[in-house]
């Protein structure tokens, strides 16, 4: 596929090349299965055998798989719940360890071996979810303050003079029912497009380099293969930081419409 | 060729401009975090935590133009 390896010239695929998988089931249909809906499922597999397992036959003092993913679950309560609901929030601790766990395994395929690629740099499971958290902090607003008392809150916030309410409610609508969805998904995506890409771009270096035809050009595999290295260690940082800013971010969100601006 | 001639992509530019301001922004959050953990050390992890939100929100913005140059011109 890559013509590095015929001592050809460098060929730099493009976002088509590296984002979109051939359907290789159910070809043509809406149910068309390509790499990525494959991880989708991998990656709800394997949170779902860790979370049902690792709470069956639950003890006291944990053992094993239990305690490994009571650290996570105490993460999640303690320093995202607590620190930004408060205790009226821990109702949605199972759904925002739901979140950050399935986001953070699927952000982690792109450094597993042999499946190199996020599925979250489509844009579908970020938008959906992204839909999701501004769907139910809406419904979460109306039911804790009642319909008109929370888009009141947020539209007209108490304690400005009239005349500044012809600036301020414009920008306070499009900011917190458009760009707030938009960029909780669009920062998920983004992040892992590029790290994708970065990641792409320092291999095919590699390979180039390393089956070019001139010996100079052979020693610039060097950097090249510590640069990808680098960059897929820097992947795991990213993973793990964008799967904890989705959740407290949607923990934030929720948490003020319980508790109002 | 005329003098004023750009050839090539100019999403790349526009990626370029995109990134001057989040790069302000996070040196900034960075510093105001570091200060805060010298003044208090006992709020260090809750500073380093506000750290990292912030560090997402105006990291969005560079992101936005990256994506943005990549899938608009292909």
């Amino acid at each position: 596929m890559f013509f590095g390896a015929s001592g050809g010239g460098l060929h730099i695929p493009s976002t088509e090349e590296l984002f979109s998988w051939p359907d290789f089931a159910f070809k043509g249909t809406v149910f068309g299965i390509n790499k990525t809906v494959l991880l989708y499922f991998l990656g709800a597999l394997i949170v779902g055998f860790l979370w049902i397992v690792g709470s069956r036959r639950q003890s006291l003092v944990p053992r094993g798989l239990q305690n490994l993913m009571e650290v996570f679950y105490g993460f999640i309560r303690n320093n995202i719940v607590i620190e930004v609901m408060g205790v009226a929030g821990l109702s949605y601790v199972p759904f925002l360890a739901t979140l950050f766990s399935f986001i953070f395994v699927l952000n982690l395929f792109e450094i597993t071996p042999f499946i190199l690629f996020p599925p979250t740099s489509r844009i579908a499971l970020p938008a959906f979810f992204a839909i999701l958290v501004w769907v139910i902090f809406i419904v979460q607003g109306i039911r804790s303050q009642g319909a008109g008392h929370y888009f009141k809150g947020i539209l007209f916030p108490p304690g400005v003079p009239k005349p500044i309410y012809i600036l301020l409610t414009p920008i306070e609508l499009i900011s917190v029912f458009i760009v707030r969805p938009l960029t909780l998904a669009v920062r998920l995506f983004a992040n892992m497009v590029a790290g994708h890409t970065l990641v792409t771009m320092f291999l095919i270096f590699c390979e180039t380099t390393l089956f070019a035809d001139s010996i100079g050009v052979k020693f610039v595999v060097i950097p090249s293969f510590i640069g990808a290295v680098g960059m897929l260690g820097f992947e795991i940082f990213v993973s793990a930081i964008q799967a904890f800013i989705f959740t407290i971010l949607a923990a934030v969100y929720i948490g003020e419409s319980i508790h109002g601006h | 060729m005329f003098l004023g001639e750009v050839v090539g992509s100019v999403n790349v530019i526009g990626y370029g401009l995109a990134a001057i301001g989040p790069g302000l922004g996070i040196g900034y959050i960075a510093a105001a975090a570091i200060d805060a953990s010298a003044r208090q050390p006992e709020l260090a992890g809750q500073s380093r935590t506000t750290m990292f939100l912030g560090i997402a929100f105006t990291e969005a913005l560079a992101l936005f133009g990256f994506v943005l140059a990549f899938i608009l011109g292909g």
